[in-house]
């Protein structure tokens, strides 16, 4: 299906469907993901049985501060979409998709250890890329970017958005 | 304490057999035949795997934050660095993606040049890929072959863009440079001897009863089990499904190249293994088509000056450098070319807001970027989905029950590089 078609198909049961560059967005509420996306699935004109990746993006100063973003493709029909769920500073949680797309495992991880949002409901949520310890989520862009002290005359080298030079 | 016994007071239970006791082993992050810095957690009940847990993070390096800090044509150079096997297919995704956000596209000369790059990267990758599980599996002669005709490829990548990795030859509207004068004849006479070459892999392998024994009904993984995982390229494929990005989403003009989509039905190791075969003979092809497209002369590069990278680069002796000529031009003879370059390069690009998700076909699968951004001189979100990070998860379905020696021939199958993992 083409992402004018996609959207049009999508509307009747999501409102918020936009098109933009060939690319069909679908934005949840959150307690409707796992539903929507089973729906996605089962469906057999769009068949949405691929999750290819779940990544998050962060806005601070916004509301909904974060962006979780599940791109899905049909093996099928080979199109493809988009569905965002948007969270809340102080509520950054939603249900875990693990029972439906068991590739979301690990994606799932790697959004917590990167952003510290939460997939309820997961197996085993826990870092993934960093290790166990580590404090803080570095890709939060509130996050301090450290800088590098050197051996030479005590100079340190500032962080690369501090750098004057 | 006190009450537990010691294992070597243990007594054998009554029908005098031992006590059954499994034993965790830690195959890597150090390991010869873990492909880079995977650790494998493993269970085993004497020689058979009764869990496997894969553990990566390793090679973190942050990639995608970094992207975020610098401009968007430094950005290149960046993601060029995760999957370091197939780093033209890093590139391409990242300036896909960033074009589409640009509303441009690249010249024709120039998607052929891509198209021509990544797949002489795809034959090298697999290429690597052959040799290492060549050597894990006793097939030492296969490493040498590999390695030697893979040096090939790259000297071919050496003399065109300086480098022999990490090449930062893709540029968001084209590539950077045209290819040297006697490129193509030298990938001509690449074309001419490397499917004598890929015959000779075969006959070494194809009916030899160790890689039989070793690969055969070893690390099955179904079609359905492939895709609930998220498995992509030649192991999807291995196990039935023509899944490929370049057919489905075809992008830089692929539905107008021939070429297959090698396919088989077992999903086993070395099912994977002919897949992978096929599709080097596949992308001999695809170079064949192109080198005959190179014939026609053409930009490589957008005429916009308000996007396209302002130098003209030059391969010497001592790699990539800005070309002589060029820094005459802007520190001699024009104020308004030094002006220019210099906010191009500090400055760099704006970009309008927006998001894109852009897959392309890598050695491993689907390699996807989705790339934000809010409008500014840098990107906003640069995410890669690498396809050695997805089907790594498939290892453990793969693994359980099977022997510990049947773990170094499934992770060489699924030939993660922990770059791509990691980032």
């Amino acid at each position: 299906m083409r992402p004018e078609e996609l959207a049009v198909r999508l509307q009747g049961r999501v409102p918020d469907v936009t098109v933009a560059r060939g690319e069909t967005t679908l934005v949840v509420d959150r307690t409707q993901l796992p539903a929507v996306l089973e729906e996605l699935r089962t469906d057999g004109e769009l068949a949405f049985d691929f999750l290819s990746s779940v990544t998050a993006t962060d806005w601070p100063g916004r509301v909904p501060r974060y962006w979780v973003s599940y791109e899905l493709g049909s093996t099928r029909h080979h199109h493809r979409l988009r569905v965002k769920v948007g969270l809340a500073e102080d509520d950054a949680r939603l249900p875990s998709v693990t029972s439906l797309f068991p590739t979301a495992d690990w994606h799932e991880r790697e959004t917590f250890d990167l952003y510290g949002i939460v997939f309820d409901d997961h197996p085993h949520l826990s870092r993934i890329l960093l290790p166990d310890g580590w404090e803080g989520h570095p890709l939060r862009k509130t996050e301090e970017l450290g800088g590098v002290d050197t051996r030479y005359k005590g100079a340190f080298v500032p962080p690369v958005d501090r750098r004057t030079t | 304490m006190s009450e537990l016994p010691s294992r070597l007071e243990t007594e054998p239970d009554a029908a005098g057999d031992l006590r059954q006791e499994t034993m965790i082993v830690n195959m890597g992050p150090q390991h010869p035949s873990t492909h880079g810095v995977l650790r494998l957690l493993l269970e085993l009940d004497g020689e058979s795997v009764v869990s496997c847990r894969p553990i990566v993070g390793y090679l973190h390096t942050g990639i995608e934050k970094n992207c975020e800090y610098r401009t968007w044509q430094q950005g290149v150079a960046y993601v060029t660095r995760a999957d370091y096997l197939s780093p033209f297919f890093n590139e391409l995704g990242y300036c896909l993606a960033a074009e589409r956000l640009l509303g441009i596209e690249a010249p024709p000369r120039a998607q052929v040049l891509r198209v021509l790059f990544c797949e002489m990267n795809r034959i090298a990758s697999h290429l690597v890929w052959l040799a290492t599980t060549g050597l894990e599996l006793g097939a030492i002669s296969m490493m040498l072959y590999g390695f030697r005709e893979r040096e090939v490829i790259l000297d071919v990548f050496e003399a065109a863009t300086g480098l022999r990795m990490n090449h930062s030859y893709f540029r968001i509207g084209g590539v950077i440079m045209d290819l040297p004068p006697d490129g193509p004849a030298r990938i001509r006479e690449f074309l001419r001897t490397m499917p004598g070459r890929i015959g000779e892999y075969e006959r070494i392998l194809s009916e030899n009863p160790i890689w039989l024994e070793r690969n055969r009904g070893i690390g099955t993984l179904s079609a359905e089990q492939a895709l609930a995982f998220g498995v992509t390229g030649p192991m999807l494929r291995a196990a039935g499904p023509a899944r490929d990005v370049r057919k489905d989403e075809p992008y830089c003009g692929y539905e107008t190249y021939e070429f297959e989509v090698p396919t088989a039905t077992e999903g086993d190791c070395y099912a994977r293994y002919l897949v992978r075969i096929e599709e080097m003979k596949q992308s001999l092809g695809i170079v064949e088509q192109c080198l005959d497209r190179l014939a026609e002369p053409g930009p490589v590069m957008i005429e916009n000056p308000k996007l396209r990278w302002p130098a003209q680069l030059e391969v010497g002796p001592d790699g990539i450098g800005n070309s002589p000529a060029y820094v005459r031009h802007i520190m001699e003879e024009s104020m308004e070319a030094l002006i220019h370059h210099f906010k191009m390069v500090t400055e760099g690009i704006s970009v309008p807001a927006g998001e894109v998700y852009q897959p392309v076909e890598s050695p491993r699968g689907e390699l996807g970027y989705y790339v934000v951004s809010d409008g500014g001189h840098r990107p906003y979100r640069v995410k890669i989905r690498d396809p050695s990070f997805v089907n790594l998860q498939a290892v453990p379905s793969m693994l359980e029950g099977a022997l510990v020696a049947d773990a170094i021939a499934v992770i060489a199958s699924v030939d993660p590089v922990m770059g791509g993992v990691d980032r």
